[in-house]
C-alpha cells in the first residue's frame, strides 16, 4: 500500500528521528561510541516505539484530550520498565553496557512525539508501521554514528556483537588496524557532536543532489 | 573617474587587509620560528612544513567544496598563519600524522565549518591543539631538551625526516619534561620548590629559550620582541597582552608571596610554557577575541586566570590552548555585555554634543563646501 510506503520512507529518511527531526540525541551522544551499543540501544528503542505507539493507538478513543500527555507517560514508562526489566533477564550483557540508558528511554522525546503527533490520531495497524519506521530509523542512524565513532576511535567494527547477539554473530567483529593507538577524541562525547554534524551536512547535500536530478529529469521530460 | 561614480563608506583606508595582517603577524613570529629551527633542528622544520602544507590543503578543498573562489581565499594568508601557530605549539619532534590531523582539525572543524576566515568562534589552532592533547596524551607531552645544529647531537636532514614520519623515535637521552610539566611530577612527590628548582630552572636561560617545550615556547625575548614590533604597528592592542599577563603576574606574585615552597614565582610563570606566545599572537586574534576595549581587557584577564588556575591546580601543567578556547567561547557574552560606544554617540546611546568650533570642517572651510553637504 502507498500509505504505508510514506510511513517507511518517512521513518527512514525523510523525517528520520535523528538525522531530521534531531530528537534523540542525549542516548545518542551517551551510548554510540561502538556500532554494538548504537545498535543495542536502537533495538531496545524500537521495541518500545511500536508497543506504546500500539497501545496509544488502540487506546486513543477512551484517552481524554486534556489529560492525554499524563497518559502517555503513564503508558510509556510502564512499556519501558517492562523493556528494562527483559533485557536485564535474558540479554545481560547488554544490560550491563548500556545500563542506565535503557530506563532513559522514557525520557528520549520522539517516542512521546510519535504518540502524541501520530499515534493518536492514526488507525493501529498504521500506527504500528509508524513505530517500526522510526525505531528502525533511529536505530539506522545510531548505528552509522556509532560505526564512524569506533572506525575512527579505536579501529574496531562491531566490537562485542556476539555478546549482543549470541555467539553465531562473531563474524561481526571486524579489527581494522591491529595495532591502533586509539583516537580518544572520537570516542567523548564531542566525537558524537562531530560525527553528527558531518552525517547531517551529508545528508543534505545527498538530498541536494537528487534534488537537482530531479529537476533536470523534469526539465528533460517537458524537452521531450 | 568620472562625475557620477559613487565609492561606498569607508572613504578613510589604511591599506590594511586580511593578508597584510597575517604577513605582519607571520613576520613577527618569524625570528621566534627560526630559533626554534636552530634549536630542533630539521625535524621542527618537516613538522612546521607538513602543518602548514595541510592547511593550506583543507582551506583549499573546503573552499572547493562550498564553492567559493579558491585563490583569495587560499592566498590571505590566515591558514598559512593556523599552520605555523599550531607547529609553534607542538612538541618539535612530534611525528608527522599529529601534524597532519592538526592542521586539518584546525582548518576544517576550526574554521571552515563556521563559514570560513572571519567566521570561527574558537581560535583554529588551539582548538586542534586542544584537541591533539586529549587524544594523544603520550606524543603531545614527549618533549626534548634543546639539539642545536651546531652541538653535533642534531639529526641530519635525513634523520630528520626519518624521526617526523616516525620510523626513529627520540631516544631517552634527549627528551626531558618542560620545567612546568617537571615542577607538576615534583610538587605531586611533595617535594618543595626549593629543592625542585635548583639545576633544573634558571630564569636567565628560561628567558634566552635554552630550555625544551614547544617551539614557541623557548626563546620568550624573541616571541616578547615580535609581540612589541605588532604592538608598535597596531596589528594588535595592548588590552588583552597587558590583561593576560598581568593577571598571572598579580595571581603568581600573591601566591609565591603567601607560601614560596609551594607555588613558584612570578618570573616562572612569565618565562615558561606559551604564555608569551599565547599573550601577544594567540589570544589577540580578532576574529575570535572581544570587540570592546574593555571587553577585551575582561577576555584577557580571563585567559590569565585560567592559566594560572590550570597550571597551578589543573590536571595539565600547562593550560594556554585550554584558557584561550575557554575564554573565546566567553567572547560572545563579553561582546553582549561590553559594547563599544557607537561612533558619535554617548555611552548611553545619545548623539554626542557637537563643539561649537568644529560645526564647520578646516577641510570643508579652506575648499568653500559646506560641511553638511
Amino acid at each position: 500500500m502507498n500509505d504505508y510506503r510514506g510511513i517507511f520512507a518517512d521513518g527512514l529518511w525523510n523525517n528520520n528521528v535523528v538525522f531530521a527531526q534531531m530528537l534523540a540525541l542525549c542516548p545518542l551522544m551517551a551510548v554510540t561510541s561502538t556500532a554494538t551499543n548504537g545498535l543495542g540501544m536502537g533495538l531496545a528503542t524500537t521495541a518500545v516505539l511500536l508497543a506504546s505507539n500500539v497501545v496509544v493507538a488502540s487506546l486513543r478513543h477512551w484517552i481524554a484530550p486534556e489529560v492525554r500527555i499524563p497518559v502517555y507517560v503513564l503508558l510509556i514508562a510502564s512499556l519501558v520498565t517492562l523493556a528494562d526489566m527483559a533485557i536485564n533477564a535474558w540479554l545481560h550483557e547488554l544490560y550491563k553496557v548500556l545500563g542506565l540508558f535503557i530506563p532513559l528511554i522514557v525520557v528520549n522525546c520522539c517516542v512521546l512525539g510519535r504518540a502524541e503527533s501520530f499515534a493518536s490520531r492514526q488507525p493501529v495497524s498504521a500506527a504500528a508501521a509508524d513505530g517500526l519506521a522510526m525505531g528502525l530509523g533511529l536505530t539506522l542512524a545510531l548505528v552509522m554514528i556509532g560505526a564512524c565513532r569506533e572506525i575512527l576511535g579505536s579501529a574496531t567494527l562491531f566490537s562485542h556483537a556476539s555478546l549482543l547477539l549470541g555467539p553465531a554473530f562473531t563474524f561481526l567483529e571486524i579489527t581494522l588496524i591491529e595495532d591502533y593507538r586509539g583516537f580518544l577524541l572520537m570516542l567523548l562525547p564531542p566525537g558524537g557532536f562531530l560525527v553528527l554534524g558531518f552525517l547531517l551536512a551529508g545528508k543534505r547535500v545527498i538530498e541536494r543532489v537528487a534534488e537537482k536530478r530531479e529537476v533536470k529529469e523534469e526539465f528533460h521530460c517537458s524537452v521531450q | 573617474m568620472s562625475a557620477n561614480s559613487f565609492a561606498g563608506a569607508p572613504h578613510a583606508h589604511d591599506r590594511d587587509s586580511v593578508p597584510r595582517l597575517m604577513g605582519a603577524v607571520l613576520l613577527a613570529i618569524l625570528p621566534a620560528t627560526v630559533y626554534g629551527f636552530f634549536l630542533f633542528g630539521w625535524p621542527a622544520f618537516n613538522l612546521l612544513a607538513i602543518t602548514v602544507l595541510v592547511g593550506l590543503l583543507c582551506e583549499a578543498g573546503c573552499l572547493w567544496l562550498a564553492g567559493r573562489p579558491i585563490r583569495p581565499g587560499v592566498m590571505d594568508g590566515s591558514a598559512l598563519l593556523t599552520g605555523v601557530l599550531l607547529a609553534l605549539s607542538l612538541p618539535p619532534w612530534a611525528p608527522w600524522w599529529i601534524g597532519a590531523i592538526g592542521a586539518g582539525f584546525a582548518v576544517v572543524v576550526g574554521k571552515q565549518v563556521f563559514g570560513g576566515t572571519g567566521q570561527n568562534i574558537f581560535n583554529p589552532a588551539m582548538l586542534a591543539r586542544v584537541m591533539l592533547l586529549v587524544s594523544f596524551p603520550v606524543e603531545m607531552t614527549t618533549w626534548l631538551t634543546p639539539h642545536p645544529w651546531w652541538s653535533g647531537t642534531a639529526p641530519g636532514w635525513l634523520d630528520g625526516w626519518l624521526i617526523t614520519l616516525g620510523y626513529s623515535t627520540a631516544t631517552d637521552g634527549v627528551t626531558g619534561a618542560t620545567i612546568l610539566g617537571h615542577v607538576r611530577t615534583e610538587l605531586g612527590m611533595n617535594h618543595s620548590l626549593g629543592q625542585i628548582l635548583p639545576g633544573h630552572y634558571q630564569a636567565g636561560a628560561a628567558a634566552l629559550g635554552w630550555t625544551g617545550g614547544s617551539l614557541g615556547e623557548t626563546a620568550e625575548w624573541l616571541v616578547l620582541l615580535g609581540g612589541l614590533w605588532l604592538l608598535r604597528r597596531r596589528v594588535i592592542t595592548w588590552h588583552i597582552p597587558v590583561g593576560m599577563l598581568g593577571a598571572v603576574l598579580v595571581l603568581a606574585s600573591g601566591f609565591h608571596l603567601l607560601d614560596p615552597q609551594r607555588f613558584a614565582d612570578p618570573v616562572l610563570h612569565l618565562l615558561s610554557g606559551s604564555l608569551m606566545l599565547g599573550a601577544f599572537f594567540i589570544a589577540t586574534d580578532p576574529v575570535t577575541s572581544p570587540i570592546a576595549p574593555l571587553g577585551q581587557i575582561v577576555f584577557g584577564v580571563g585567559c590569565g586566570v585560567l592559566v594560572y588556575i590550570i597550571r597551578t591546580w589543573g590536571g595539565y601543567p600547562e593550560g594556554v590552548a585550554f584558557a584561550v578556547v575557554l575564554m573565546n567561547a566567553a567572547t560572545p557574552l563579553i561582546d553582549h555585555y561590553i559594547r563599544p560606544r557607537a561612533y558619535g554617540r554617548t555611552w548611553s546611546g545619545k548623539p554626542r554634543p557637537v563643539p561649537a568650533r568644529a560645526k564647520q570642517s578646516p577641510l570643508a572651510r579652506k575648499s568653500g563646501v559646506d560641511a553638511r553637504d
